[in-house]
């Protein structure tokens, strides 16, 4: 037996709890659904067949009624949220402090819990492969259980006849009959189109239906979340999506990374401007802060564009598209690109200057020179005939077993060996300048050399993205909005009349806010002869 | 400028006083028997707390003048609004249900959000740049308005449990139903005991190491709990019963811990004394009080404002908040703390939504869940503030 | 009428098959773009793109392009990396040899300034090009994240191993071995 056959002529797809038509429980299925032969008539999904529930016999069917299950689906939910709350107890990985080290930090900052966490790989949890499993099996599920409810929902509500089986009437949650023969169906039939039903007829049966939109509400949000999912899954595809980090350092001209070497950017100034201690209105946070609250973060920049070939590494040829501020809030945007004021560092040194005078006395003077840091020269002519060649250049001076050594290439600590040539002489003097350093190589230099002046500048740093999945995410986002508002803010109510020998019966369904249906019916009846329904379900708590 | 501030302030006290008031003549609807939808008392109570609205909406915007900033850009003045939020919330629940009882629960939790909120420190502060735009106000007051019109679910379902728990024998569900009351009395004794050491101005200075560095630390209630290591500076203060745990490592940490310890004994000694007054379990003190409403009606607000509350959820807190990030961090959504929280409480209440709709959890279930969504967004208001904080730390 | 039903349920299974099928293609899409995405450097098997760059101190430019049929290795390096100076000699000393037999080293410097380099230079005295990647464009381009890094390119143009870290002579020399030209 496949297909079931009800008594009004209807023929039902198998699993069926009520007939599509007429509503008549089918006997054999009462168990489904939650139903219970003793209790109300369960109306979820209106009775229709769920076809998940009724083919189990290849594995490929044994997966899909897996996903279709809503317990499944609820208890996925559950996992995620709990493993969301789990990977919040300690920061991620990303949100660490730049440069520290995770193996060793979580245990350094957060002890024995620390070390476990980042053990088990919670330190990486929302871009680990089962957390990512998790949210893809939520989407597989959010597919298969939408379209096993939505198709036979869909087919019930249109097949649906006015003329209801008695049982299906009598087992409504809000029912009643009227034993009189004074029945005004005309007003009824008004009173229930002035509250925007729509009214249809079959052999004297009424049905009252409004807001069916509703009942799609949860699918179309289903669907929009799809949209969403699979938006976040095209940022894998390498064109669509670009995630980039630049420093640039104040006068500099540099390529913009993920460009693929066709814009460059020159950072013309950084601004950095802090809010007025002395403003009345914030005098106190910013006196609790304990230090300066920062009001804007800018960067002045011009973009190129490269006009001949692109040969990395090649110099280019550079075209002015733009002069354009980035702040924070308010990124720069030229052709599908977005550049984010994301970070800064200030005062990294440009140029210093320097004086020779003799040891032991500062007043005497043979003369200054000034060494730009992003390109010095190796030798110095001064007055008087003195020559300083610049024999080492440290840019981020540090001592490695007692050798000057750099750390980067950015003058952040600036040292320096000068060997410096007195007039006539061929040896020369060698010391060793710095930061707060300043070092007689020999321990019988006559001259010394010494920091008089230094240029700083600032640097930023900028993030460049592109984001063609963005379109996608939105779309998502706005058809889930859609799709819960639909489903939430409407509700999907339905009124039958039956006309019986001695009278009516009415009954009435609606897929939440009863109180709100039993007050329509009221309003609905009122005048018409039609008795008040009762609601034969009482929560017991 | 000065005076616009104060004049803010004094709106704030006076809207606290009112829904005060107006919770005093929802307790008179108690006694009403008379069968009509609405009473007397019941009319003058709802008039009352539009009135405290009002006065509080008075309150936001002259501080919003003031600002130059809608104020809702540090912990005081989110917590504020949100307050104000549930009040407004449960205005519009009013109106569509007509239960006095509602708002002999909804009101009180509103004034304890409101009280809470101004332990924190309540000047005006400046927006840092991220902060500095309009996508502020829009994220920021949608959310709140959406998690206002969720906990009106909690508020019903507190309702439903006191109402419905069988009450003759000790359960499970008595337990849990005293657990969440004594929760409210450690609110209770946090905010009288906070306010009690402040208005004495007590101070008690330690220094400790935070992360190598010896650090000062002024606590504002007696130190229970000292800091590790921690060596008090301040004569004639108490000194610590105990050392805070030595994990407890930020310069806050200890301080945090022992306003906790305050909290949890004020809210035993409240508690305790409910009960040697009331001499039996609170729950079952209150179920006669709450025994005109309807069960069903209940459970339904309880589902409806579910139901309307989570699309205003999901758009303030998950797609505005995504729009904003968008523009102020370059990237839509990062795993921060407060953002997980926010996609926590949007998955509990689609499961909320889900159980209800598809397995039928009605009633005390979904009672209980409310109950659960709703620490769930007082934990993302404030734990996730105090204690883990991310880029969100600021509100 | 049955035969339509086995039908239907045919057509059922083919279409649950497939959907899950594409939806499982999609989960394993993602599963592996997401570890592959922590990886740096071009992957092995895959061919670098090109570049230009200046030979340090001249204004003649070389392009990775020059030397196809060659095998060539490219050294990232700077002088603020102390083990990048440690493997100069080993290239050095192996350079000349490799070089008679179609191989290349190219070393890319990733210094700002000059002076910099040519003191490093003048005290090391090397005989292979060392280009200038200034703006660590190449860098870029290529993802080299830690220094040193080097890739050792086969004559047929691909990527035969690369090395994140410091090399010693015997696997500078296994690695230079495995790109010589065979004729």
């Amino acid at each position: 037996m496949n297909e079931i056959k009800c008594e009004c002529g209807h023929v039902n797809p198998e699993g069926t709890v009520l007939c599509e038509s007429c509503g008549k429980p089918v006997a054999d299925n009462q168990h489904l659904n939650g139903n219970d032969d003793q209790k109300l008539l369960n109306m979820r999904y209106d009775g229709s067949a769920r076809r998940s529930q009724t083919y189990n016999r290849t594995i490929i069917d044994k997966v899909w009624n897996f996903f279709s299950s809503v317990k499944v689906g609820v208890t996925l939910i559950v996992i995620t949220l709990i493993a969301s709350a789990v990977g919040t107890i300690f920061p991620q990985e990303m949100y660490i402090p730049p440069g520290s080290n995770a193996a060793t930090h979580y245990e350094n900052q957060y002890g024995l819990a620390g070390q476990i966490y980042y053990q088990l790989g919670f330190h990486n949890l929302f871009t680990s492969w089962w957390y990512m499993v998790l949210l893809a099996m939520i989407g597989i599920s959010i597919v298969i259980a939408s379209l096993d409810r939505f198709i036979p929902l869909y087919k019930t509500l249109k097949t649906q006849k006015p003329k209801r089986h008695d049982k299906f009437l009598k087992k409504q949650r809000i029912f009643g009959t009227t034993e009189s023969t004074e029945v005004n169906m005309e007003l009824l039939k008004n009173n229930l189109k002035k509250h925007r039903f729509k009214v249809k007829e079959e052999d004297g049966s009424i049905l009252a239906e409004k807001n069916r939109f509703s009942r799609w509400g949860p699918y179309v949000n289903h669907i929009g979340l799809i949209i969403f999912l699979l938006g976040s899954l095209l940022r894998f595809v390498p064109a669509m999506y670009i995630d980039e980090f630049i420093w640039v350092r104040e006068g500099e001209t540099k390529v913009i990374n993920g460009t693929d070497g066709e814009y460059y950017i020159r950072n013309d100034e950084f601004l950095l401007e802090n809010y007025d201690e002395n403003d009345e209105r914030f005098q106190e946070a910013i006196q609790r802060n304990g230090q300066p609250v920062p009001k804007t973060y800018q960067t002045n920049a011009t973009i190129f564009k490269r006009t001949d070939d692109v040969v990395v590494g090649a110099d280019p040829e550079l075209e002015e598209i733009k002069q354009a501020e980035a702040r924070v809030n308010h990124p720069i945007k030229f052709d599908n690109f977005t550049l984010y004021q994301a970070s800064y560092q200030q005062n990294e040194f440009r140029d210093m200057t320097f004086e020779l005078h003799d040891m032991d006395d500062e007043d005497t003077t043979y003369g200054e020179f000034t060494v730009d840091l992003s390109d010095p020269d190796s030798e110095y002519e001064l007055d008087n005939g003195y020559r300083v060649v610049l024999d080492s250049y440290f840019p981020e001076y540090e001592l490695n077993d007692g050798e000057p050594v750099s750390k980067s290439k950015y003058p952040k600590n600036p040292a320096f060996v000068f060997n410096v040539y007195p007039p006539d002489e061929s040896e020369p003097e060698v010391s060793f300048a710095g930061i707060g350093a300043n070092v007689d190589g020999s321990g019988e230099n006559d001259h010394k050399v010494n920091l008089v002046d230094f240029d700083v500048r600032d640097v930023t740093g900028l993030t460049i993205r592109k984001d063609y999945t963005l379109p996608f995410i939105a779309l998502g986002g706005a058809i889930f909005m859609i799709g819960v508002i639909q489903g939430m803010y409407w509700n999907h109510r339905r009124i039958w009349i039956k006309p019986k020998e001695d009278g009516v019966w009415i009954a009435g369904h609606t897929n939440k806010n009863w109180v709100a249906l039993k007050r329509e019916i009221e309003k609905v009846t009122k005048d018409t002869g039609v008795s008040s329904p009762a609601d034969q379900q009482e929560l017991k708590g | 400028m000065g005076d616009l501030s104060s004049l803010s302030s004094s709106l704030l006290y006076a809207a606290f006083f009112i829904y005060l008031t107006a919770t005093f003549f929802f307790a008179g609807t108690i006694r009403d028997n008379s069968r009509k939808k609405t009473s007397l008392a019941g009319n003058i109570a709802i008039t009352v707390t539009i009135i405290g609205f009002l006065t509080q909406l008075g309150y936001f915007f002259t501080r919003w003048a003031a600002a130059g900033h809608a104020p809702v850009s540090n912990l005081f003045e989110f917590t504020t609004f949100f307050g104000m939020m549930l009040v407004f919330a449960f205005i519009v629940m009013y109106f569509i249900y007509k239960i006095n009882v509602l708002g002999l629960i909804a009101l009180p939790i509103a004034l304890l959000i409101i009280a809470f909120a101004s332990m924190f420190p309540r000047e005006i502060s400046p927006l840092v740049p991220s902060l500095q735009s309009h996508w502020l106000y829009i994220h920021v007051t949608t959310a709140a308005l959406g998690q206002a019109i969720l906990s009106i679910s909690f508020v019903a379902g507190l309702i439903f449990l006191i109402r419905q728990i069988d009450q003759t024998k000790k359960t499970k569900q008595t337990f849990w139903l005293e657990f969440v009351i004594f929760m409210v009395a450690t609110t209770l004794a946090f905010i009288i005991i906070s306010s009690t050491f402040s208005a004495f101005n007590y101070e008690a200075a330690f220094e400790a190491p935070v992360e190598g560095q010896p650090t000062e630390m002024t606590y504002e209630m007696p130190a229970v709990a000292g800091p590790y290591d921690g060596e008090l500076l301040t004569e004639d203060a108490m000194t610590p019963l105990i050392q805070a745990p030595e994990w407890m490592r930020g310069v806050d940490a200890a301080i945090k811990f022992n306003t906790l310890i305050w909290s949890f004994f004020g809210g035993l000694v409240l508690y305790g004394l409910l009960r040697l007054l009331l001499r039996k379990r609170v729950g079952s003190a209150l179920q006669p009080l709450l025994k005109k409403a309807n069960p069903e009606i209940i459970d339904e607000v309880g589902y409806r404002a579910v139901a309307i509350g989570f699309p205003v959820f999901t758009l303030g807190a998950l797609i505005f908040a995504m729009i904003w990030a968008q523009q102020a961090w370059d990237r839509f959504w990062g795993w921060d703390p407060k953002e997980v929280w926010a996609l926590i409480t949007f998955f509990f209440y689609a499961a909320y939504l889900h159980l209800r709709l598809s397995r039928g959890w009605q009633g005390t279930k979904s009672a209980w869940l409310a109950v659960g969504g709703f620490a769930i967004i007082m934990f993302n208001l404030l734990a996730v503030n105090l204690i883990i904080s991310g880029l969100h730390s600021y509100a | 009428m049955k035969e339509t039903t086995i039908e239907k349920k045919k057509k059922r299974l083919v279409f649950r098959s497939i959907l899950l099928a594409v939806m499982v293609g999609l989960v394993v899409f993602a599963l592996i773009s997401n570890h592959n995405e922590d990886k740096n450097v071009v992957a092995k098997g895959e061919e670098p793109p090109d570049f230009q760059l200046k030979k340090f101190g001249t204004e003649e430019t070389v392009s990775l392009s020059d030397y196809e049929g060659q095998g060539v290795m490219i050294n990232f390096w700077a002088t603020y990396c102390e083990p990048c100076k440690d493997e100069m000699p080993y290239m050095e000393e192996l350079y000349d040899d490799y070089k008679e037999q179609g191989v290349e080293i190219l070393a890319v410097n990733l210094d700002s300034t000059n002076l910099v380099v040519e003191r490093f230079l003048s005290e090391y005295g090397l005989s292979f090009p060392i280009l200038h990647d200034k703006d660590g464009q190449v860098m870029d381009e290529y993802d080299v994240g830690q220094l040193p890094s080097t890739l050792f390119i086969n004559p047929e143009g691909e990527v035969e191993e690369e090395v994140v870290g410091p090399l010693t002579l015997d696997k500078l020399e296994g690695y230079l071995d495995e790109i010589t030209p065979k004729s």
